[in-house]
Protein backbone atom coordinates (compact mmCIF):
# COMPACT_ATOMS: atom_id res chain seq x y z
CA UNK A 1 0.00 0.00 0.00
CA UNK A 2 2.57 2.94 -1.11
CA UNK A 3 1.60 6.20 0.27
CA UNK A 4 0.55 9.68 -2.18
CA UNK A 5 3.23 11.23 -4.24
CA UNK A 6 4.35 14.21 -2.90
CA UNK A 7 2.54 16.85 -5.61
CA UNK A 8 5.09 19.58 -4.70
CA UNK A 9 5.89 22.20 -7.74
CA UNK A 10 9.40 21.72 -8.22
CA UNK A 11 9.09 17.92 -8.21
CA UNK A 12 6.45 17.72 -11.18
CA UNK A 13 9.07 19.33 -13.92
CA UNK A 14 11.60 16.21 -13.01
CA UNK A 15 11.22 13.23 -14.84
CA UNK A 16 10.10 10.51 -12.43
CA UNK A 17 8.69 13.10 -9.75
CA UNK A 18 7.79 9.82 -7.78
CA UNK A 19 11.12 9.47 -6.47
CA UNK A 20 10.92 12.03 -3.97
CA UNK A 21 9.73 14.00 -1.59
CA UNK A 22 9.96 17.01 0.66
CA UNK A 23 10.42 17.63 4.41
CA UNK A 24 6.57 18.93 4.61
CA UNK A 25 5.40 15.87 3.15
CA UNK A 26 7.27 13.81 5.41
CA UNK A 27 6.46 15.86 8.36
CA UNK A 28 3.11 15.31 7.19
CA UNK A 29 3.08 11.63 6.69
CA UNK A 30 5.62 10.76 9.88
CA UNK A 31 4.27 7.65 11.45
CA UNK A 32 1.64 6.70 8.89
CA UNK A 33 1.15 2.77 8.41
CA UNK A 34 3.35 1.61 4.97
CA UNK A 35 6.38 4.68 5.95
CA UNK A 36 9.36 3.42 6.58
CA UNK A 37 12.22 6.86 6.88
CA UNK A 38 15.54 5.13 7.07
CA UNK A 39 18.38 7.45 7.81
CA UNK A 40 21.91 6.91 5.82
CA UNK A 41 24.81 8.89 6.62
CA UNK A 42 28.28 9.51 5.25
CA UNK A 43 28.98 9.88 9.12
CA UNK A 44 28.01 6.75 10.63
CA UNK A 45 27.44 8.23 14.27
CA UNK A 46 25.52 10.94 13.23
CA UNK A 47 21.78 8.99 13.58
CA UNK A 48 22.79 8.50 16.97
CA UNK A 49 23.29 12.12 17.72
CA UNK A 50 19.52 12.57 16.84
CA UNK A 51 17.40 11.64 13.94
CA UNK A 52 13.99 12.23 12.53
CA UNK A 53 11.07 10.46 15.18
CA UNK A 54 10.99 6.73 14.39
CA UNK A 55 13.68 6.49 11.77
CA UNK A 56 15.69 3.61 11.23
CA UNK A 57 19.04 3.83 10.69
CA UNK A 58 20.72 1.97 7.60
CA UNK A 59 24.78 1.73 7.50
CA UNK A 60 26.46 1.57 4.07
CA UNK A 61 29.73 0.12 5.61
CA UNK A 62 28.41 -2.80 7.57
CA UNK A 63 24.74 -3.39 6.13
CA UNK A 64 24.85 -2.75 2.95
CA UNK A 65 28.27 -4.52 2.03
CA UNK A 66 29.07 -8.02 1.99
CA UNK A 67 31.22 -8.13 4.80
CA UNK A 68 33.94 -10.50 3.04
CA UNK A 69 33.76 -10.08 -0.87
CA UNK A 70 33.94 -6.50 -2.17
CA UNK A 71 29.97 -6.58 -3.43
CA UNK A 72 26.57 -5.60 -2.17
CA UNK A 73 24.90 -7.98 0.09
CA UNK A 74 22.49 -10.99 -2.09
CA UNK A 75 19.17 -11.70 -2.27
CA UNK A 76 19.08 -13.95 0.96
CA UNK A 77 20.84 -11.12 2.91
CA UNK A 78 19.39 -8.00 1.81
CA UNK A 79 15.86 -9.87 2.46
CA UNK A 80 17.16 -10.30 6.06
CA UNK A 81 18.20 -6.60 6.27
CA UNK A 82 15.09 -5.00 5.25
CA UNK A 83 12.90 -7.44 7.45
CA UNK A 84 15.22 -6.91 10.62
CA UNK A 85 14.53 -2.60 9.78
CA UNK A 86 10.53 -3.68 9.82
CA UNK A 87 10.52 -3.03 5.93
CA UNK A 88 8.18 -4.77 3.30
CA UNK A 89 8.00 -5.18 -0.21
CA UNK A 90 5.09 -2.95 -0.42
CA UNK A 91 6.24 -0.87 2.42
CA UNK A 92 7.16 3.25 0.63
CA UNK A 93 10.93 3.85 1.94
CA UNK A 94 11.97 6.86 2.48
CA UNK A 95 15.36 7.40 2.70
CA UNK A 96 17.11 10.66 3.79
CA UNK A 97 21.25 11.05 5.07
CA UNK A 98 24.11 14.01 5.31
CA UNK A 99 25.69 15.47 3.07
CA UNK A 100 23.41 16.46 0.21
CA UNK A 101 21.95 12.86 0.91
CA UNK A 102 24.97 11.60 -0.64
CA UNK A 103 24.89 7.90 1.21
CA UNK A 104 20.98 7.99 1.37
CA UNK A 105 21.18 8.44 -2.46
CA UNK A 106 23.71 5.25 -2.50
CA UNK A 107 21.35 3.19 -0.06
CA UNK A 108 18.62 4.13 -2.88
CA UNK A 109 20.93 3.35 -5.70
CA UNK A 110 21.34 -0.35 -3.83
CA UNK A 111 17.57 -0.92 -3.03
CA UNK A 112 17.12 -0.26 -6.66
CA UNK A 113 19.44 -3.28 -7.67
CA UNK A 114 16.66 -5.38 -5.62
CA UNK A 115 14.15 -3.83 -6.89
CA UNK A 116 12.50 -2.35 -4.04
CA UNK A 117 9.11 -0.97 -5.71
CA UNK A 118 8.40 2.52 -3.95
CA UNK A 119 12.36 4.12 -2.54
CA UNK A 120 12.01 8.22 -2.23
CA UNK A 121 14.78 10.37 -1.16
CA UNK A 122 14.07 13.17 0.95
CA UNK A 123 14.85 16.41 -0.95
CA UNK A 124 17.36 18.18 1.21
CA UNK A 125 17.79 15.44 3.36
CA UNK A 126 18.97 15.92 7.27
CA UNK A 127 20.40 19.42 6.78
CA UNK A 128 17.17 20.67 5.47
CA UNK A 129 15.17 18.82 8.11
CA UNK A 130 17.38 20.14 10.65
CA UNK A 131 17.97 23.94 9.36
CA UNK A 132 13.92 23.78 9.66
CA UNK A 133 13.83 23.16 13.23
CA UNK A 134 11.84 20.14 12.85
CA UNK A 135 12.07 17.33 15.47
CA UNK A 136 14.87 15.44 16.12
CA UNK A 137 14.31 11.65 18.62
CA UNK A 138 17.42 9.68 20.00
CA UNK A 139 16.20 6.71 21.18
CA UNK A 140 15.78 3.97 18.74
CA UNK A 141 12.76 3.26 16.91
CA UNK A 142 11.35 -0.51 18.11
CA UNK A 143 10.28 -2.05 14.50
CA UNK A 144 8.27 -4.73 14.26
CA UNK A 145 9.99 -7.51 12.21
CA UNK A 146 8.99 -7.62 8.49
CA UNK A 147 8.91 -10.53 6.17
CA UNK A 148 10.51 -9.19 2.78
CA UNK A 149 11.18 -11.77 0.42
CA UNK A 150 14.19 -13.55 -1.12
CA UNK A 151 14.86 -11.41 -4.51
CA UNK A 152 17.77 -11.59 -7.13
CA UNK A 153 20.01 -8.73 -7.21
CA UNK A 154 19.77 -7.42 -11.04
CA UNK A 155 23.26 -6.27 -11.43
CA UNK A 156 22.40 -5.48 -15.26
CA UNK A 157 20.43 -1.78 -15.37
CA UNK A 158 21.75 0.44 -13.24
CA UNK A 159 25.57 -1.43 -12.43
CA UNK A 160 28.76 -1.96 -14.42
CA UNK A 161 31.75 -3.52 -13.84
CA UNK A 162 34.91 -2.76 -14.91
CA UNK A 163 35.09 -4.81 -17.96
CA UNK A 164 31.71 -3.47 -19.37
CA UNK A 165 33.64 0.37 -18.73
CA UNK A 166 36.63 -0.93 -20.71
CA UNK A 167 34.05 -2.26 -23.66
CA UNK A 168 32.31 1.28 -22.49
CA UNK A 169 35.39 3.75 -23.40
CA UNK A 170 34.95 6.28 -26.04
CA UNK A 171 31.01 6.44 -24.82
CA UNK A 172 29.71 9.32 -22.14
CA UNK A 173 31.33 8.75 -18.97
CA UNK A 174 31.11 11.04 -16.01
CA UNK A 175 33.29 11.30 -13.50
CA UNK A 176 32.00 12.84 -10.17
CA UNK A 177 35.10 13.08 -8.06
CA UNK A 178 36.70 16.93 -7.33
CA UNK A 179 39.06 18.21 -10.19
CA UNK A 180 41.96 17.42 -8.02
CA UNK A 181 41.13 13.60 -8.19
CA UNK A 182 39.95 13.74 -11.97
CA UNK A 183 43.45 15.22 -12.81
CA UNK A 184 45.57 12.59 -10.82
CA UNK A 185 47.12 15.40 -8.74
CA UNK A 186 46.03 15.04 -5.49
CA UNK A 187 47.68 11.56 -5.62
CA UNK A 188 50.93 13.41 -6.15
CA UNK A 189 50.76 15.04 -2.32
CA UNK A 190 54.43 13.36 -0.75
CA UNK A 191 54.22 12.10 2.37
CA UNK A 192 50.37 11.76 2.98
CA UNK A 193 48.49 9.07 3.10
CA UNK A 194 46.47 8.68 -0.34
CA UNK A 195 43.28 7.69 -1.12
CA UNK A 196 43.78 3.76 -1.83
CA UNK A 197 44.56 4.26 -5.59
CA UNK A 198 48.06 3.66 -6.76
CA UNK A 199 47.70 5.60 -10.15
CA UNK A 200 46.06 9.30 -10.57
CA UNK A 201 43.79 10.42 -12.95
CA UNK A 202 40.58 9.59 -14.87
CA UNK A 203 39.27 6.87 -17.18
CA UNK A 204 39.83 7.70 -20.81
CA UNK A 205 36.51 10.44 -22.15
CA UNK A 206 35.16 10.59 -18.54
CA UNK A 207 33.93 14.41 -18.10
CA UNK A 208 34.39 15.82 -15.01
CA UNK A 209 31.21 17.04 -13.32
CA UNK A 210 31.46 16.98 -9.25
CA UNK A 211 28.51 15.27 -8.19
CA UNK A 212 27.67 18.04 -5.27
CA UNK A 213 27.03 20.51 -8.00
CA UNK A 214 23.93 18.62 -8.58
CA UNK A 215 22.26 20.46 -4.82
CA UNK A 216 21.52 23.53 -3.76
CA UNK A 217 22.92 25.39 -0.97
CA UNK A 218 20.40 24.06 1.44
CA UNK A 219 20.91 20.32 0.27
CA UNK A 220 18.06 19.91 -1.80
CA UNK A 221 18.34 19.18 -5.48
CA UNK A 222 18.56 21.64 -8.31
CA UNK A 223 15.54 22.51 -10.75
CA UNK A 224 15.30 20.44 -13.93
CA UNK A 225 16.79 23.57 -15.48
CA UNK A 226 19.50 23.62 -13.71
CA UNK A 227 20.29 20.58 -13.96
CA UNK A 228 20.06 20.38 -17.68
CA UNK A 229 22.20 23.21 -18.06
CA UNK A 230 25.19 21.52 -16.13
CA UNK A 231 24.69 17.94 -17.49
CA UNK A 232 23.02 18.79 -21.18
CA UNK A 233 24.52 22.13 -21.50
CA UNK A 234 27.99 22.25 -19.32
CA UNK A 235 28.66 17.96 -19.87
CA UNK A 236 27.09 17.82 -23.60
CA UNK A 237 24.92 14.30 -22.66
CA UNK A 238 21.51 13.98 -23.95
CA UNK A 239 18.70 11.98 -22.48
CA UNK A 240 19.45 9.13 -24.83
CA UNK A 241 23.45 8.26 -24.17
CA UNK A 242 24.50 5.22 -22.37
CA UNK A 243 25.87 7.03 -19.63
CA UNK A 244 28.52 5.44 -16.81
CA UNK A 245 29.06 7.48 -14.00
CA UNK A 246 31.69 6.53 -10.90
CA UNK A 247 33.84 8.01 -8.76
CA UNK A 248 35.88 6.29 -5.52
CA UNK A 249 33.79 3.60 -4.52
CA UNK A 250 30.82 4.51 -6.25
CA UNK A 251 28.63 6.50 -3.53
CA UNK A 252 29.12 9.67 -4.80
CA UNK A 253 28.08 8.57 -8.25
CA UNK A 254 25.16 7.24 -7.20
CA UNK A 255 23.87 10.55 -6.13
CA UNK A 256 24.48 11.25 -9.95
CA UNK A 257 23.01 8.19 -11.28
CA UNK A 258 19.81 9.19 -9.22
CA UNK A 259 19.84 12.98 -10.91
CA UNK A 260 20.00 11.69 -14.51
CA UNK A 261 17.71 8.79 -14.06
CA UNK A 262 15.18 9.89 -12.15
CA UNK A 263 15.28 13.84 -11.94
CA UNK A 264 16.46 13.91 -15.95
CA UNK A 265 14.94 10.83 -17.16
CA UNK A 266 17.71 8.97 -18.79
CA UNK A 267 16.71 5.42 -19.41
CA UNK A 268 20.47 3.94 -19.66
CA UNK A 269 22.67 5.06 -16.89
CA UNK A 270 24.90 2.52 -15.10
CA UNK A 271 26.93 3.55 -11.51
CA UNK A 272 30.34 1.80 -11.80
CA UNK A 273 30.83 1.09 -8.37
CA UNK A 274 34.20 -0.18 -8.61
CA UNK A 275 35.10 3.10 -9.77
CA UNK A 276 38.71 4.41 -8.93
CA UNK A 277 39.65 2.44 -6.46
CA UNK A 278 39.42 -0.33 -8.92
CA UNK A 279 40.32 1.62 -11.87
CA UNK A 280 43.41 3.22 -10.14
CA UNK A 281 44.56 -0.36 -8.98
CA UNK A 282 44.17 -2.49 -12.36
CA UNK A 283 46.95 -3.19 -14.40
CA UNK A 284 47.31 -1.87 -17.82
CA UNK A 285 43.94 -0.28 -17.81
CA UNK A 286 44.01 3.33 -19.80
CA UNK A 287 44.34 6.39 -17.51
CA UNK A 288 44.62 9.83 -18.35
CA UNK A 289 45.69 12.62 -16.31
CA UNK A 290 45.10 16.37 -16.26
CA UNK A 291 42.33 18.52 -17.41
CA UNK A 292 41.04 17.24 -20.47
CA UNK A 293 38.59 14.38 -21.03
CA UNK B 1 52.09 -8.12 14.12
CA UNK B 2 54.45 -6.85 16.71
CA UNK B 3 52.61 -4.79 19.33
CA UNK B 4 54.17 -1.24 19.66
CA UNK B 5 54.09 0.38 23.01
CA UNK B 6 51.79 2.85 23.35
CA UNK B 7 51.80 4.84 25.92
CA UNK B 8 49.45 4.43 29.34
CA UNK B 9 46.84 6.63 28.68
CA UNK B 10 45.95 5.81 24.65
CA UNK B 11 46.49 1.87 26.02
CA UNK B 12 43.75 2.50 28.59
CA UNK B 13 41.61 4.00 25.89
CA UNK B 14 42.20 1.21 23.56
CA UNK B 15 41.65 -1.60 26.17
CA UNK B 16 38.41 0.64 27.20
CA UNK B 17 37.18 0.27 23.85
CA UNK B 18 38.10 -3.19 23.34
CA UNK B 19 35.96 -4.37 26.66
CA UNK B 20 32.92 -3.16 24.90
CA UNK B 21 30.84 -5.16 22.08
CA UNK B 22 30.66 -3.80 18.91
CA UNK B 23 27.76 -1.69 19.00
CA UNK B 24 28.65 -0.09 22.58
CA UNK B 25 31.77 0.75 20.62
CA UNK B 26 30.15 3.43 18.56
CA UNK B 27 28.75 4.96 21.81
CA UNK B 28 31.60 5.41 23.43
CA UNK B 29 33.15 7.22 20.23
CA UNK B 30 29.89 9.64 20.54
CA UNK B 31 30.93 10.47 23.95
CA UNK B 32 34.89 11.24 22.92
CA UNK B 33 33.49 13.26 20.00
CA UNK B 34 31.39 14.84 22.66
CA UNK B 35 34.42 15.94 24.93
CA UNK B 36 36.42 17.25 22.43
CA UNK B 37 37.52 20.40 23.81
CA UNK B 38 36.53 23.73 22.05
CA UNK B 39 39.71 25.61 20.03
CA UNK B 40 41.06 28.54 21.94
CA UNK B 41 40.11 31.72 21.01
CA UNK B 42 44.03 32.65 19.13
CA UNK B 43 43.23 29.63 16.55
CA UNK B 44 39.27 30.63 16.29
CA UNK B 45 39.68 34.23 15.25
CA UNK B 46 43.17 33.10 13.15
CA UNK B 47 42.01 30.05 11.07
CA UNK B 48 44.92 30.75 8.88
CA UNK B 49 47.03 28.99 11.82
CA UNK B 50 45.52 25.56 11.49
CA UNK B 51 46.21 22.81 9.31
CA UNK B 52 43.63 20.98 6.97
CA UNK B 53 43.33 17.27 7.30
CA UNK B 54 42.13 16.89 3.84
CA UNK B 55 42.24 12.53 4.25
CA UNK B 56 39.34 12.92 6.59
CA UNK B 57 36.06 13.12 4.59
CA UNK B 58 34.77 15.86 6.93
CA UNK B 59 36.33 18.97 7.40
CA UNK B 60 39.09 19.21 10.54
CA UNK B 61 41.64 21.14 11.21
CA UNK B 62 44.69 21.07 13.71
CA UNK B 63 46.69 22.61 15.34
CA UNK B 64 50.03 21.44 17.36
CA UNK B 65 52.39 23.16 19.88
CA UNK B 66 55.55 22.26 21.07
CA UNK B 67 56.55 24.30 24.63
CA UNK B 68 60.09 24.66 25.13
CA UNK B 69 60.55 21.95 27.57
CA UNK B 70 58.82 19.25 24.55
CA UNK B 71 55.23 19.23 25.45
CA UNK B 72 53.06 18.69 23.01
CA UNK B 73 49.59 20.67 22.92
CA UNK B 74 47.09 19.49 20.30
CA UNK B 75 44.15 21.17 19.05
CA UNK B 76 41.38 20.25 16.89
CA UNK B 77 38.07 21.39 15.10
CA UNK B 78 35.43 19.53 13.30
CA UNK B 79 32.01 20.13 13.02
CA UNK B 80 28.96 19.09 15.28
CA UNK B 81 27.85 17.14 12.24
CA UNK B 82 31.05 15.13 11.88
CA UNK B 83 30.77 12.56 15.40
CA UNK B 84 33.26 10.16 13.79
CA UNK B 85 35.89 12.61 12.60
CA UNK B 86 35.31 14.37 16.01
CA UNK B 87 35.43 10.94 18.32
CA UNK B 88 38.39 10.38 16.16
CA UNK B 89 40.38 13.91 17.09
CA UNK B 90 39.28 13.68 20.58
CA UNK B 91 40.74 10.42 21.22
CA UNK B 92 43.90 11.71 20.43
CA UNK B 93 43.87 14.89 22.06
CA UNK B 94 42.68 12.88 25.06
CA UNK B 95 45.81 9.71 24.55
CA UNK B 96 48.18 12.36 23.47
CA UNK B 97 47.46 16.03 24.54
CA UNK B 98 50.37 17.05 27.01
CA UNK B 99 52.48 14.50 26.63
CA UNK B 100 56.20 15.19 25.69
CA UNK B 101 57.29 15.07 22.07
CA UNK B 102 59.12 11.94 22.03
CA UNK B 103 56.78 10.09 23.07
CA UNK B 104 54.02 11.46 21.17
CA UNK B 105 56.45 10.61 18.07
CA UNK B 106 56.12 7.28 19.27
CA UNK B 107 52.94 6.17 19.20
CA UNK B 108 52.62 3.83 16.00
CA UNK B 109 50.74 4.82 13.01
CA UNK B 110 48.30 1.58 12.93
CA UNK B 111 47.28 1.92 16.77
CA UNK B 112 44.03 3.17 15.05
CA UNK B 113 43.09 -0.35 14.08
CA UNK B 114 43.65 -1.76 17.99
CA UNK B 115 40.53 -0.04 18.44
CA UNK B 116 38.14 -2.69 17.32
CA UNK B 117 36.30 -0.09 15.36
CA UNK B 118 37.28 -1.20 11.74
CA UNK B 119 34.26 -3.72 11.27
CA UNK B 120 31.81 -0.41 12.47
CA UNK B 121 33.64 2.77 10.69
CA UNK B 122 35.01 2.41 7.08
CA UNK B 123 38.58 1.99 6.36
CA UNK B 124 39.00 5.52 4.83
CA UNK B 125 38.24 6.96 8.18
CA UNK B 126 39.97 5.17 10.03
CA UNK B 127 42.87 6.43 7.77
CA UNK B 128 41.83 9.59 8.26
CA UNK B 129 42.59 9.49 12.19
CA UNK B 130 45.77 7.74 11.33
CA UNK B 131 46.42 11.10 8.78
CA UNK B 132 46.00 13.06 11.71
CA UNK B 133 48.11 11.19 13.79
CA UNK B 134 50.93 11.59 10.71
CA UNK B 135 50.53 15.18 10.57
CA UNK B 136 50.46 15.56 14.33
CA UNK B 137 54.30 14.08 14.32
CA UNK B 138 55.63 15.73 10.80
CA UNK B 139 53.93 18.93 13.25
CA UNK B 140 56.63 18.36 15.94
CA UNK B 141 59.27 17.17 13.70
CA UNK B 142 59.14 20.74 12.08
CA UNK B 143 58.72 22.99 15.15
CA UNK B 144 61.72 21.04 16.91
CA UNK B 145 63.75 21.28 13.61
Amino acid sequence: MALPYDSAVKFQDYAHPQMIVSTEWLAEHLGDPGLVVAESDEDVLLYETGHIPGAVKLDWHTELNDPVTRDYVDGPGFAALMSEKGISRDTTLVLYGDRNNWWAAYALWVCSLFGHPDVRLLDGGRAKWIAEGRELSTSEPKRQQADYPVVDRDDQQIRAFASQVLAHLGQPMIDVRSPGEYTGELLHMPDYPQEGALRGGHIPGATNVPWARAAAEDATFRTRAELEAIYHGEAGLSPDDDVVVYCRIGERSSHTWFVLQHLLGYPHVRNYDGSWTEWGNSVRVPIRRGENP
Amino acid sequence: MTAATLNPRLQEIVDDFNAMPGKERLQLLLEFSQDLPPLPDRYAEDRSRLEPVPECQSPLFLAVEVEPDATVHLFFEAPREAPTTRGFASILHAGLDGLPAEEVLATPGEFTSQLGLQDLVSPLRLRGMAAMLARIKRQIRDQRG
